[in-house]
């Protein structure tokens, strides 16, 4: 009697066991990429691992990232590589596990990061390898543009690789609706409100906004600052100790609120991709947002050129705002010599001419094979080459994640209300956050 | 004789505080009386410590600054409208829920054909996670470019001819009435907004209360009401002065639980407003993951996390107190 007892409780216990320890295996890190290989073929880096943390789950940019493995996969055969992806949006849940995974001390040996201002908070907390040498070394810095480089820079050293570049200031119009009321796009904020009012007559919504992503009210308002500062004052408005008391600011605040005037009311409901929708189906003229809106239209079937057109956004004339994904090296990454092969593949013209064809995006490399991108990518590499190149504030170039917060939040309210003295008094407090 | 006198007060003691069943009933419950130490416990000290820190940014710095995280969340706009948002969501969504849960409590409770069935209908929203609830009443609420071009229910209600209907909903910006008040950085009223929400919480939970109440209706013996009847008090007599006062430890617990929920909501608004618009339908939860998570602010989320737990112990322990109070009585 007893002794069944006690059998059924430890083998009770045993299943737990089991049970949790099938649960417990790690979850962050899944090897969806690339199986193990047999090291039969001598490789440079010899065998091992190599773990890679993105927030890139599907689509084009899965696509893109798996296209440089099997790259990788050809040159080290021996390498297993580790793909720790977290879905989500621009990456917020990616962000939490990943500074969990860093405050607990077991880093990945590369995680993807906006290029800029954004990984500061990672090189302060001394979780980032300098790659200034490694830029060097590769070359990366004759064939990246020197203002890049600078807006990259932080302390005095480089973090982390740019694997590709979005564009984040351009205008997205119905080419029909355009074509029907004999518009142009509009290359001034005057011009702008002046086909708003045309396009408000038809009864057509001037302007597509969306807000539920809660970056589309403070990425409208970056490509009207630049507009109104031009692309220097621009730059150094997110310096540390910038001048936000500056009457400008208030003079484009006042330019947003007309324009989100002339936009949808239910912004706060809609993602970016709803308002560039809105465009497709014609019930809106324009949308302005990166250039990632291009990937959204390819996947609906629309035809650039036919169905939809692009320009810069009004008063941002041959200035290229970027924005860049790029990876960076763990300090006390467990594999860093796997690692920096991966980082060395990145920055190369081969990984990059793999990657963003894919993704939609283009390479962060001045001597990209132009043929392999579609007629948007092309113009945007012409304009990257060529054009003054500012850094985006809500993706992550400019400023520190603790600014683009305060700043996106101080937008956001006002998408809402719309009061400019709130707005730009709420802008001068999150100046305290600028480092 | 002294040997046995000692013999038989020894194991007398024993068994007192401790004989073989009470070991074995402490050994089991020791591993989770070590873990909620450790893992609850602990952590809520943990986090009192961080939020009395300056740690902002990823490396973990740990100066004492006393107070100073929390005058700051105190002082900001933000956190202000967060509470406000949070006081006007549970008063609605208690309020919502008591009222119509009762209400279906007696309605099912008197002798309805399909009864189970009509239960089964009501409960059953709770059985959802508040995250599709959220998803699915984001839909539902998003108005679209009405009236002329509306989505969700304002297309509803234009079809059915009752356009006149239709309203901004999720992205209703007004707070009614709107005050504003000396050296508050928020407008006090009720955030329009904040009715869908409570609408999709109110539509999920009110079935639970439902539930509740039954149970506590059907707990009521019949014979005192018979009594009441024959002593000539009409039908609303009853239900006021007999049915009402003996639901009494159910609203309590009701209100309870719902409240501790209410106080703690983060999923069903993340996926349904997300805070918007503005910060309109934005609570303290939310608030908390965004400073910590995106901004870095550790300690700033620590303060807004303990300004959550007192907020939820407020509730939670006068009413252990009482509970322990009637349990002695009885």
């Amino acid at each position: 009697m007893r002794t069944t007892k006690w059998l059924k409780l430890i083998s009770a216990f045993a299943i737990i066991t089991l049970a949790l320890a099938a649960c417990g295996a790690p979850s962050t890190a899944q090897p969806t990429a690339a199986p193990t290989q047999p090291t039969t073929a001598p490789a440079q880096t010899g065998g091992g691992k190599l773990e890679i943390f993105s927030w890139w789950t599907n689509g084009g940019e899965a696509d893109g990232l798996n296209a440089m493995f099997s790259i990788y996969q050809q040159k080290y055969p021996g390498v297993e590589i580790v793909n720790a992806t977290v879905a989500g949006g621009a990456g917020t849940n990616a962000k939490t596990v990943l500074k969990t995974r860093l405050q607990g001390g077991q880093p990945p040996d590369s995680w993807q990061v906006h290029a800029g201002k954004e990984l500061t908070a990672y090189v302060d907390a001394g979780q980032m390898e300098p790659l200034t040498q490694f830029f060097k070394e590769q070359g990366f810095d004759k064939v990246m543009p020197p203002k890049l480089l600078e807006q990259i820079t932080y302390n005095g050293e480089i973090w982390s690789v740019p694997v590709n570049i979005h564009r984040s200031n351009v205008l997205w119009y119905n080419i029909k609706i355009f074509q029907e009321n004999g518009l142009t796009p509009p290359k001034t904020i005057d011009d702008f409100f002046t086909v708003a009012e045309a396009l408000k007559a038809k009864g057509i919504i001037p302007l597509a906004v969306g807000g539920k992503d809660k970056f589309e009210t403070p990425h409208l308002f970056e490509s009207v600052l630049l507009a109104v500062f031009g692309p220097e004052d621009y730059a150094r408005l997110f310096q540390p100790g910038a001048d936000w008391s500056d009457p400008r600011v208030r003079q484009a605040a006042e330019i947003a609120k007309r324009m989100l005037e002339y936009s949808n009311s239910d912004r706060s409901s809609l993602s970016w991709a709803d308002a560039a929708q809105l465009v497709l189906d014609g019930k809106a003229g324009m949308t302005i947002m990166g250039d990632w809106a291009h990937g959204y239209f390819i996947s609906k079937g629309a035809k650039v050129g036919v169905d939809y057109g692009y320009a810069a956004a009004p008063g941002n004339d041959g200035v290229f705002m970027w924005l860049s994904d790029s990876f960076g090296l763990a300090k006390g990454a467990p594999n860093p010599e796997q690692a920096k092969a991966w980082l060395a593949l990145c920055g190369s013209r081969e990984g990059q001419d793999a990657f963003n064809p894919k993704k939609g995006s283009i390479p962060a490399r001045i001597d990209a094979d132009v043929s392999l991108y579609d007629e948007y990518l092309k113009y945007s590499i012409k304009a990257f080459g060529s054009e003054k190149l500012v850094p985006s504030v809500v993706h992550g170039a400019a400023a520190p994640e603790a600014y683009m917060t305060e700043y996106g939040n101080a937008l956001n309210v006002f998408a809402s209300d719309l009061d400019v003295d709130a707005v730009v008094q709420a802008l001068r407090d999150a100046a305290k956050d600028l480092k | 004789m002294r040997q046995a006198k000692t013999l038989s007060a020894h194991p007398a003691r024993q068994v007192r505080w401790m004989n073989r069943d009470r070991a074995i009933a402490l050994l089991m419950i020791a591993p989770s009386a070590l873990a909620i130490a450790v893992f609850v416990y602990g952590f809520i000290g943990w986090t009192a410590y961080i939020s009395m820190t300056d740690w902002r940014g990823l490396m973990i710095t740990t100066s004492f600054v006393g107070f100073e995280n929390y005058l700051t969340i105190f002082n900001t706009g933000r956190f202000q409208t967060n509470i406000r948002n949070l006081i006007v969501f549970t008063v609605f969504f208690l309020a919502a829920c008591l009222i119509i849960g009762l209400l279906l409590a007696v309605l099912i409770d008197s002798r309805v054909r399909f009864e189970g069935f009509f239960r089964s209908v009501y409960i059953f929203p709770m059985a959802l996670s508040f995250i599709v609830t959220g998803v699915v009443w984001q839909w539902l609420f998003a108005p679209g470019n009405w009236p002329n071009d509306p989505t969700g229910i304002n297309l509803l209600f234009k079809q059915s001819g009752l356009g006149f209907l239709q309203a901004a909903w999720t992205t209703d910006t007004s707070v009614v009435p709107g005050w504003r008040i000396e050296g508050l950085r928020t407008r006090i009223g009720v955030p329009m907004a904040m009715i869908p929400v409570v609408v999709a919480a109110v539509w999920q939970m009110s079935g639970f209360v439902m539930a509740m109440y039954l149970a506590g209706l059907r707990g009521i013996p019949e014979e005192i009401k018979e009594a009441a009847r024959v002593d000539g008090a009409t039908e609303w007599q009853v239900f006021r002065t007999i049915t009402l006062p003996m639901l009494q430890p159910i609203t309590l617990s009701a209100v309870i639980i719902l409240g501790h929920i209410s106080l703690k909501i983060f999923d069903l608004i993340v996926t349904m407003t997300g805070g918007a618009p503005g910060n309109n339908t934005e609570v303290p939860g939310l608030y908390m993951y965004e400073i910590t998570f995106k901004a870095n602010k550790f300690a700033e989320g620590a303060a807004v996390a303990m300004v959550m737990l007192v907020v939820v112990a407020l509730l939670v322990v006068p009413y252990l107190i009482y509970n322990r109070r009637t349990e002695v009585e009885r």
